[in-house]
């Protein structure tokens, strides 16, 4: 079985988001990008899938700018087989909104036939949590989103999904459309010889256009701002005195 | 203009809180019809029909439809879309996990976690973990969204709308569901509480969490936890609060041995008041506290407790 997995490059999760000050978005210049963390979960799910033989080839995909490359090449040294760019902003500013992100990712689909889709649940730069979902409502494949735990077995997977009261486990049919939360796996980190393997591995470059996908955006953004700050609050010098401003103010 | 608004059911019930909330939002847009779907839907539909501001509620009851699975479910909502110009859920699990899905079926782009709604097409929702909030103007003619329950009052009951039965759509059949396990508590709902206190690493242990629950119980508390403490085992994994658990926003929020990343401020920074108990006076959680406490927990938490009601 082949198994696909989506990889987003996002700024970093350590980096501290700026907004500009025109309000035209978020500065990502001279900012460090990586792989969206719930997407090392998912390679890395991939990978466990390969190293346990129920999946035999692990491909990556990315949708972006050219420098996700990059975040491909990550995919590839955590022990992805190959990967798939495909182009479709030259400006980094420029996000594919997650229709458009789906509709290439079937149009690959279509080419590629795997068996299985492992996305993370959400990219941590637009909060969407939306991909995975379109993407199986378009290929008509059956979806489990939130996945903590995965077990495939032949035709069907067994999913534990984190929902709102607790877990969830669902059982669908393959092929079928998982998306990753935090509590799968925890990603490997990629070793220095596998870093160099990675440089070799190959890495098809395509355009949106080469799929017929039209990424025109449905929600344009009228503006970004800094959400309202907090004021500064103080140091209380004692559980005393916290206890009387709580009873003064809240309790 | 028409709004269908997709009720949360938890088994056979209704979860009003989050269904008032985004009626709340979605009664801004115009003539509310509540779905509710469910095995069976009759006593929830009958609850949602109290809510002010419903003007019709239509109950589906369906075998399929009894565990919120998305397909059957995303298949029911388009079913009934073409009356709709606005198709809205609670930013909830299941409406994170049905809406795309029906967005992309009618074509349509999906607008998540919707925070203020400025006009029919105009909507504001947090990126970047809540340190940007993008004001999106939508270009389609349906609009699919979940609405971020915590920044909306929940609507009041009081209402009695007409009540009426309606069809399942074709269950394509992919997915059946095997089991849910749902701590049943006598906590209030994290989400909906009006306190919240939260034990991130620093609390050390599963076993050391129960002074933090015994505070929250205290208090009549809902009981929170970082990232790091559900990772860690510490908490289950409904607790976590933050950019990619849940977003609250009570009276106060109490947080203790966590250190403040953006990820878990992203889900409490609304919150109105925010104590912080750390004994690192360094702590980013302090730059968002309106109290802060530089303590060891281990002897503030108790001693709080006991010093309390
Ligand atoms: C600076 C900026 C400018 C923007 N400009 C516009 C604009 O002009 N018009 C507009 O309509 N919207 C714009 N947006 C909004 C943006 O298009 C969407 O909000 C965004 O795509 C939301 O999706 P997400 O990345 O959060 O995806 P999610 O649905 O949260 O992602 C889930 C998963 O899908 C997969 N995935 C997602 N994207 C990709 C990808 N590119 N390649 C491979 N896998 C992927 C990954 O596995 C990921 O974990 C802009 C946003 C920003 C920040
Ligand atoms: C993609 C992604 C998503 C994430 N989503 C979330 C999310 O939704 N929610 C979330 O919370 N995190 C999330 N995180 C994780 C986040 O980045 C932090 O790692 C996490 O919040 C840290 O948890 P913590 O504050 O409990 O632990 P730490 O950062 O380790 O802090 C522990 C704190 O306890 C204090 N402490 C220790 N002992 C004592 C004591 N005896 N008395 C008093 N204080 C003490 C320490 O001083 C320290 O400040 C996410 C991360 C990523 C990459």
């Amino acid at each position: 079985m082949k198994v696909l997995v989506p990889v987003k490059r996002v700024i970093d999760y350590n980096v501290k988001v700026r907004v500009k000050a025109d309000g035209s978005g978020v500065d990502l210049a001279n900012v460090k990008m990586s792989m969206n963390p719930f997407d090392e979960i998912a390679v890395e799910e991939a990978i466990r899938l390969k190293e346990k033989g129920v999946a035999d080839e692990v491909v990556a995909v990315s949708i972006g700018v050219k420098q996700s490359q990059e975040t491909l090449r990550t995919a590839l040294a955590m022990g992805a087989d190959r990967a798939i760019l495909v182009i479709a902003a030259d400006d980094v500013h420029q996000d594919i909104e997650p229709l458009a992100v789906a509709k290439i990712l079937k149009a690959v689909i279509d080419e590629e036939a795997p068996g299985l889709v492992i996305a993370g649940k959400q990219a941590i730069d637009n909060d969407m949590n939306a991909t995975g979902q379109m993407l199986s409502a378009l290929l008509g494949w059956s979806q489990a989103t939130f996945a903590s735990e995965v077990n495939v077995d032949g035709d069907s997977a067994v999913v534990t999904r984190e929902v709102d009261g607790g877990l969830q486990t669902i059982k669908v049919k393959m092929p079928a459309i998982i998306t990753a939360d935090l509590r799968l796996n925890e990603p490997r980190y990629a070793s220095l010889p596998n870093i160099m393997k990675a440089k070799k591995k190959p890495l098809d470059e395509k355009t949106a256009a080469d799929y017929g996908v039209d990424v025109s955006p449905r929600l344009s953004v009228v503006k970004t701002t800094e959400p309202a700050e907090r004021a500064a609050g103080i140091k209380v010098g004692s559980v005393d005195e916290l206890v009387a401003k709580l009873k003064a103010e809240v309790l | 203009m028409a709004v269908l608004l997709l009720a949360e059911v938890m088994g056979d019930d209704l979860s009003v809180d989050s269904t008032a909330k985004a009626l709340t939002a979605a009664a801004q847009l115009g003539d509310v019809t509540v779905l509710v779907a469910g095995g069976n839907a009759a006593a929830a539909a009958a609850e949602a029909a109290k809510l002010t501001g419903a003007s019709a509620v239509i109950a589906v009851s369906d075998a399929s439809l009894a565990n919120g699975l998305a397909e059957p479910l995303a298949a029911l909502v388009v079913s009934m879309a073409g009356d709709f110009e606005h198709i809205v859920a609670p930013s909830t699990a299941t409406g994170k996990n049905v809406m795309p899905r029906v967005a992309a079926l009618l074509d349509v782009m999906v607008i998540s976690d919707v925070m203020t709604i400025v006009d029919g097409d105009t909507f504001e929702r947090p990126i970047y973990a809540g340190n940007a909030i993008q004001t999106v103007k939508s270009a389609d003619a349906k609009k699919v969204m979940t609405i971020r329950t915590a920044g909306f009052d929940a609507a009041g009951e009081g209402g009695s709308a007409a009540v009426s039965d309606g069809a399942a759509a074709d269950n394509p059949g992919l997915s059946e569901w095997v089991e849910d396990k749902v701590e049943e508590s006598d906590r209030p709902d994290l989400t909906s509480a009006k306190i919240v206190v939260s034990g991130g690493r620093g609390v050390g242990s599963e076993e050391n969490f129960a002074i933090i629950e015994k505070l929250a119980d205290k208090l009549g508390a809902a009981v929170g936890a970082s990232r790091a403490a559900v990772d860690s085992g510490y908490a289950p994994n409904d607790w976590q609060v933050g950019q990619t658990g849940k977003v609250v926003a009570p009276e106060l929020y109490i947080a203790v041995g966590i250190s403040g990343a953006i990820q878990h401020l992203a889900g409490m920074k609304d919150s109105k008041i925010i104590v912080a108990i750390n004994k690192d006076e360094e702590a980013p959680i302090f730059q968002v506290a309106d109290y802060g406490l530089v303590a060891d927990l281990f002897d503030a938490v108790p001693e709080l407790e006991g010093k309390l009601g």
